[in-house]
């Protein structure tokens, strides 16, 4: 037996050539074929790759999708963000607790079936979702969970729970995903009809440095959400002093609410690959990496049967378009489950087969990323804007949107609204009207950018969505007029403590911090000062951490506190003369000892 | 005019602070001309008799009648110290926090290598106080007014925070008394 696992390991280290720096893929097939990396398996790899066993562990150890101990051979991993929860997902969550006999974190007795929860798969259009191993099962409820749960104890196959397809290519052959698009409105830079190639070849027919220039004309933007220029990003790694450079496609859409870049890559590929390849010629790399989500992993053929498609159609190669020395191909890197490697020193060191932890900026990756070769790491959105302004012309593009937000934006558009879904529009838009559009003009709150982002109220719903005002990588996520934005807040501090990599302390300890304090708050034991310690510790986790995580982990605390006060002070105690805060609760002190010694307290009898 | 009344009491703690507190000598002389002592170990008081004006708290709070007491010091004391490191911040008991608290009644009552226990069981007799989940430090259960730390704080810091208190003087602790390395 352990002879066959050393001998198939290293069979598929020796397919990944015995490559350090491919170590994710070879854990992945690992994890793949025997449902967990056991303690042998780490050490064979390690040898098999000239490397020390603790950079496999740890590599291991850091990402949800991997693990040492033997999962089921089925795993269910129901979605618990805040978006699956307001439509259900606790008691989706119940049933599947009953019907296996088992709770989240375990394995059926009989080492069959998993259960556990996992921060948003990008389905909060359809709610709740979960991922049973690759396959995603969405809009559930509890006679759903109940079906799945008796399917899969039938016949063990998740491929069989897909009854229905999605729309468009969620029905082709190589996805077969009950996924919908919910594409509720169509711009013109993402879902126009597009010119195959066309782009591409306008850029080739132009040098780099003007391709570069176009770019910078149509002042495109990163749509991530920090909103780097993107021509300045290229113009930085070309000017770096190495021939080795690379161009990563960020699809690790891991912020809460956020679900476009499914989308684009389920019905706009070919617009992606082509805008990587003419990143590619502009910056003068000649390979390419998608960093695609664990949680996408069902797109994977699909993809790799489109980068073929692309190679067929001369969009990826040799001599690109007949341009001699114009080399360009794409491979995909997949991810395992981790929220911090969309930050893009983390995605690059995952992609070389490391855990996901950033890196110290500067060096930039435009000077040293992938490998230490300047690397530009862009956006889905960003790379498909780039094919349609090479095609369509700077100036045209330029003139969508706002000033100082060109183009158009995908909103990822959940929660409590009519029509969740996707939705195309330029930038400037005032989110009232983004909020008339999807019929979520009662809300009592958005959330502009997923967790990271921030929360608004209806006195801010006039602003503009843009760079300059309520910036956003897409997300939006409507709450009613009855939500409780403080416990939205604490739950989406729970998912920063859970994703924190843990490498810097600000980030490790302070989120959790944090929560505690909303959890006391919320039990009603908050004082005033209590919103002056929140803010102190969020403004101290957001200039100390070491990446944009913890940068942007207090957000929903600091922006709850400064746009729903009110929402506070309703919770917080009249504060006590002697200055005291009382957070003693001498129930919850004593009530493992009455438990343990099996009788009541005779001090504190009530 | 009737002294002022101090009173003092040991919650988890090892009664070092009270030993440091007779550490003054025959400064104890002087303190009894100053004060009358209510309850406290120094005269074995059981329950208070009256409005105290300082209460000296050695020891942190493991279990239910350590918040008692220190609630009924609370309620007659107008100034409340907490004396040394155990009242400050947990100290030595509060080592047990990291473990769970059932492990703790198991090691005490049922594994320990001294322990005879033939029925194995934990006891519940009502005379022993029930453990809190952790070891509290004295001001987060109620309002501590000072903080004198040490372990134990020297005689003379416990002599010159006292005679300042009760003459209505700012405190005036110089480096020798506060620093512990």
């Amino acid at each position: 037996m352990s002879e066959n696992l050393q001998t198939s390991v290293r069979e598929i280290c020796r397919a990944c050539n015995n490559d350090r720096a491919r170590m994710m893929d070879i854990v992945l097939a690992v994890q793949a074929k025997y449902g967990c990396v056991s303690s042998e398996a780490m050490d064979t790899i390690a040898k098999a790759v000239s490397t020390h066993r603790v950079e496999v562990e740890s590599v291991v150890s850091f990402y949800a999708f991997l693990s040492s101990r033997p999962k089921g051979k089925v795993v269910i991993r129901l979605c618990n963000d805040v978006i699956d929860r307001m439509h259900g997902a606790d008691r989706v969550a119940e049933t599947f607790r009953q019907e296996l006999g088992i709770g989240f974190g375990e394995t059926t007795p009989d080492g069959q079936i998993s259960l556990e929860y996992t921060p948003c798969i990008g389905m909060c259009d359809q709610a709740p979702a979960a991922l049973v191993n690759d396959v995603v099962v969405t809009e559930l409820h509890r006679s759903t969970a109940q079906h799945i749960v008796r399917e899969i104890n039938r016949h063990m196959d998740p491929r069989r729970l897909v009854t229905r397809l999605g729309d468009g290519n969620n029905a082709h052959q190589l996805v077969q995903a009950m996924v919908n698009n919910n594409i509720r409105k169509a711009g013109p830079v993402i879902f126009a009809p597009s010119d195959l190639g066309a782009g591409l070849a306008k850029a080739l027919a132009m040098s780099p440095a003007e391709v570069i220039r176009d770019i910078k004309t149509a002042r495109l933007r990163g749509r991530g959400g920090a909103g780097f220029p993107t021509g300045m990003k290229w113009e930085f790694a070309r000017g770096a002093n190495d021939q080795n450079r690379y161009v990563v496609c960020n699809a690790d859409e891991g912020e809460p609410g956020t679900f476009k870049d499914r989308v684009i890559l389920t019905e706009r590929p070919e617009l992606l690959i082509e805008g990587m390849a003419i990143a590619g010629y502009a910056i003068g790399a000649s390979e390419g990496i998608i960093y695609l989500r664990g949680e996408y992993a069902y797109l994977r053929a699909f993809l790799e049967h489109m980068l073929n498609e692309c190679r067929n159609w001369g969009i990826l190669g040799q001599n690109i378009g007949g341009k001699k020395g114009f080399h360009f191909d794409i491979r995909i890197q997949m991810g395992a489950g981790a929220y911090v490697c969309g930050e893009e020193t983390a995605l690059l060191s995952s992609c070389e087969g490391l855990r996901g932890d950033p890196k110290n900026r500067p060096p930039f990756p435009a000077q040293k990323g992938y490998q230490s070769h300047p690397t530009i790491v862009n956006n889905v959105e960003t790379f498909c804007c780039v094919t349609r302004i090479m095609d369509k012309g700077a100036g045209a593009f330029a003139q969508l949107g706002s000033s100082g937000s060109p183009g158009t934006k995908l909103l990822s558009v959940s929660g409590d609204c009519r029509s969740q879904g996707v939705y195309e529009v330029e930038f400037g838009i005032k989110l009232r009207d983004v909020l008339k559009m999807v019929g979520g003009e009662d809300a009592g709150a958005v959330q502009v950018g997923g967790p990271s982002g921030r929360m608004v109220g209806p006195d801010e719903f006039d602003r503009p969505i843009c760079y300059d005002h309520l910036a956003t990588g897409g997300a939006l996520m409507v709450f009613g007029p009855e939500c409780n934005v403080v416990d939205i807040a604490r739950q989406f501090m729970e998912f920063f403590v859970e994703e924190s990599c843990g490498y810097c302390t600000p980030c490790r300890v302070g989120n959790v911090l944090l929560k505690e304090r909303l959890e006391q708050i919320l039990a009603g034991r908050g004082e005033r000062e209590d919103l002056a310690y929140l803010q102190e510790l969020g403004e101290t986790i957001k200039t100390m951490s070491r990446c944009g995580l913890g940068q942007t982990s207090a957000n929903p605390v600091l922006s709850t506190i400064q746009s729903f006060p009110a929402a506070y002070e309703a919770l917080l105690k009249d504060t006590r003369t002697d200055g005291f805060r009382p957070t003693f609760d001498i129930g919850a002190a004593l009530g493992e000892a009455q438990a343990i010694v099996g009788r009541r307290s005779v001090h504190f009898a009530d | 005019m009737a002294k002022p009344k101090v009173a003092t009491t040991s919650l988890a703690g090892c009664f070092g602070c009270h030993m440091s507190l007779l550490d003054i000598d025959d400064r104890i002389l002087k303190l009894v001309e100053l004060v009358d002592f209510d309850k406290s170990p120094v005269d074995d008081i059981k329950e208070f008799t009256g409005r105290c004006a300082i209460g000296l708290i050695e020891g942190g709070c493991c279990n239910e009648e350590n918040v008692r007491v220190l609630q009924d010091f609370r309620k007659h004391c107008d100034i409340l110290i907490s004396v040394g490191d155990c009242a400050t911040m947990g100290g030595i008991p509060a080592l047990r926090n990291n473990i769970p608290l059932e492990e703790c009644y198991e090691e005490a009552y049922l594994n320990g290598p001294s322990v005879h226990n033939p029925k194995g069981r934990i006891p519940d007799d009502p005379e022993l106080p029930l453990l809190l989940d952790k070891v509290y430090p004295c001001h987060e259960v109620v309002k501590i007014d000072y903080y004198l730390p040490g372990c134990p704080p020297p005689a003379d810091t416990l002599w010159e925070a006292l005679v300042a208190l009760l003459s209505n003087k700012p405190v005036n602790l110089p480096y020798e008394l506060i620093k512990y390395d």
